[in-house]
């Protein structure tokens, strides 16, 4: 496994998690990893929903202690 | 799939500019070409010297506050930054307002009269709050 940047968004409200994630990508390389960590249940939906529709790669959702992460790829 | 998303915002409560705010962020994020619009009460919001929060409508204005909800003009400002948005003031509100260049933010483009903003609203998806 390539290593992953953590983008700890917990305690943040939809929509801040995907903002600071998207700010994120906007300077990182395609191919680029990334573990999102939340505390909001919407953005652990609405996150992959985003992914899906601008096109990077959802690598896998998961749920521990109440805190949700999100890992990904970059891929444009 | 990318669509035209126009926002007309004129309230002054913050619930109402916290979800024009998360229309306008998100959707600009996803491609979508967002166009906002400021008047009425929302303006004064958008100074650069606007201290006191949005009042809250009800009680789930006060839990945006306590709770830590990202603020609406950090939102906005996303959605321009992030996702190429405009957010334009109502001419006629500026000249109410007695706003000068250079009182509002930065990330707000220039003042825009109705007859623009429906022409560029033509044939897209419009939102008011």
């Amino acid at each position: 496994m390539s290593e992953r940047t953590i983008i700890d968004a917990r305690g943040s409200f939809c929509p801040g998690p995907l903002m600071e994630l998207i700010a994120r990508l906007k300077f990182a390389q395609v191919g680029e990893e990334f573990e999102v960590l939340s505390t909001d249940k919407g953005s652990a939906s609405d996150i992959p929903e985003w992914l899906n529709k601008v096109g990077h790669q959802l690598i896998d959702t998961r749920e521990e202690g109440g805190v949700w992460h999100i890992a990904l790829k970059k891929m444009k | 799939m990318a669509s035209k998303i126009s926002i007309v915002v004129v309230s002054g409560e913050r619930e109402r500019l916290q979800m024009a705010a998360m229309i306008a962020s998100v959707g600009a994020v996803s491609g979508d070409e967002v166009s906002v619009f400021l008047s009425m009460n929302a303006l004064q919001h958008f100074r650069k010297d606007a201290k006191d929060a949005a009042p809250p409508e009800g009680p789930f204005g006060k839990l945006l506050e306590q709770k830590k909800a990202p603020p609406f003009k950090q939102l906005f400002q996303n959605a321009v930054e992030l996702g190429d948005a405009k957010i334009r003031p109502c001419s006629m509100a500026v000249d109410v307002l007695g706003v000068k260049q250079g009182d509002l933010e930065p990330w707000v483009g220039e003042p825009m009269g109705l007859t623009k903003f429906l022409s560029d609203a033509h044939g897209g998806q419009v939102w008011s709050f």
